[in-house]
């Protein structure tokens, strides 16, 4: 049973993910790429990872929803009527990814792997929150930063427009009387100093 | 089910990302073809630390930091790619020869 599980699951992880990049409309891709996480969540339901896997399906269907936002903000297919086939260097591509999956398979094939399966009965979510609580803390925390600092980054690159205007003008607050001086303190040389314009 | 098995279907899933994020030439379908490798990497973790670890915790901590590592390339990915298209109403590779700004 868990068997033919896992052969199903495995095949419809494979099988979405390359339709991501088959069928013609980048939301669809998404949708396939989403389809191919919850497989590969539920095979670590099945490898006994319940927590992971289950935390894997709900963040990914989070992410892929995300993800498809923003398929519809620069797809330029919408709805995928026509064939879409945006590829470049296909034909190294392909051979790359041949060639990185034959060599991993005979990898994966060739060496003496150590085998040591989850005891049954093991209490693995419980030992999970009490590594990441204890002594892993300091390795999840740091997660946890590295996640906040992706925010801060994310918004900083994404955002344009500061509180008084466009950031990469840099920008003036306004005058404490209708039509005075800019309040604050003055950028140097008009915010030159920031900018690196290419080209010295 | 044994390790092989789960080994050779992240194999595959690795080999696929690794032929998307080459061959695409937009954006966001390159990072489709990132997260499917990282997806990949996340099974190949779940199957070690299923049939070799002997349920140490650690091998669990190990896949939530690659799905930290998962929300943070899409983010800081997302974030680059709409840079990039505001500088320079630009959303695919070949559309950019240099890394100047």
């Amino acid at each position: 049973m868990t068997d033919a599980l896992f052969l199903a699951l495995s095949a419809l992880a494979i099988w979405s993910g390359w339709r991501v990049f088959q069928v013609d409309s980048m939301v669809r891709a998404s949708f396939q790429l989403m389809v191919s996480f919850i497989a590969v969540g539920l095979i670590a339901v099945l490898l006994a990872a319940s927590y992971i896997g289950i935390a894997t399906i709900f963040m990914m269907a989070v992410e892929m929803m995300v993800m498809a936002l923003f398929m519809v903000m620069f797809m330029m297919n919408p709805a995928g009527l026509n064939p879409m086939s945006m590829v470049h260097q296909h034909r190294f591509a392909v051979a790359a990814g041949i060639v990185v999956f034959a060599g991993l398979s005979a990898a994966v094939l060739l060496s003496d792997l150590p085998s040591h399966p989850v005891p049954e009965g093991k209490d693995v979510v419980r030992d999970l929150g009490h590594e990441l609580l204890g002594p892993s803390m300091l390795i999840f925390e740091t997660a946890g930063v590295t996640l906040l600092a992706t925010m801060i980054g994310a918004v900083v690159l994404s955002a344009r427009s500061g509180r008084y205007g466009a950031s990469d003008h840099g920008s003036l607050p306004p005058g404490l009387t209708l039509g005075g001086e800019p309040a604050g303190r003055k950028p140097d040389e008009a915010g030159s100093h920031h900018h690196h314009h290419g080209g010295h | 089910m044994t390790l092989v098995s789960v080994l050779i279907v992240a194999a595959a899933l690795i080999g696929i990302g690794l032929y998307g994020a080459l061959s695409q030439q937009s954006f966001v379908m390159l990072m489709m073809g990132l997260e499917l490798m990282l997806n990949g990497a996340l099974l190949a973790v779940m199957g070690f630390w299923s049939f070799s670890l002997g349920g140490m915790p650690e091998g669990q901590l190990l896949a939530v930091i690659v799905m930290a590592v998962m929300a943070v390339e899409m983010a800081v990915g997302f974030a680059l790619v709409v840079a990039v298209y505001r500088k320079r109403q630009a959303d695919m590779t070949e559309s950019l020869k240099t890394m100047r700004h």
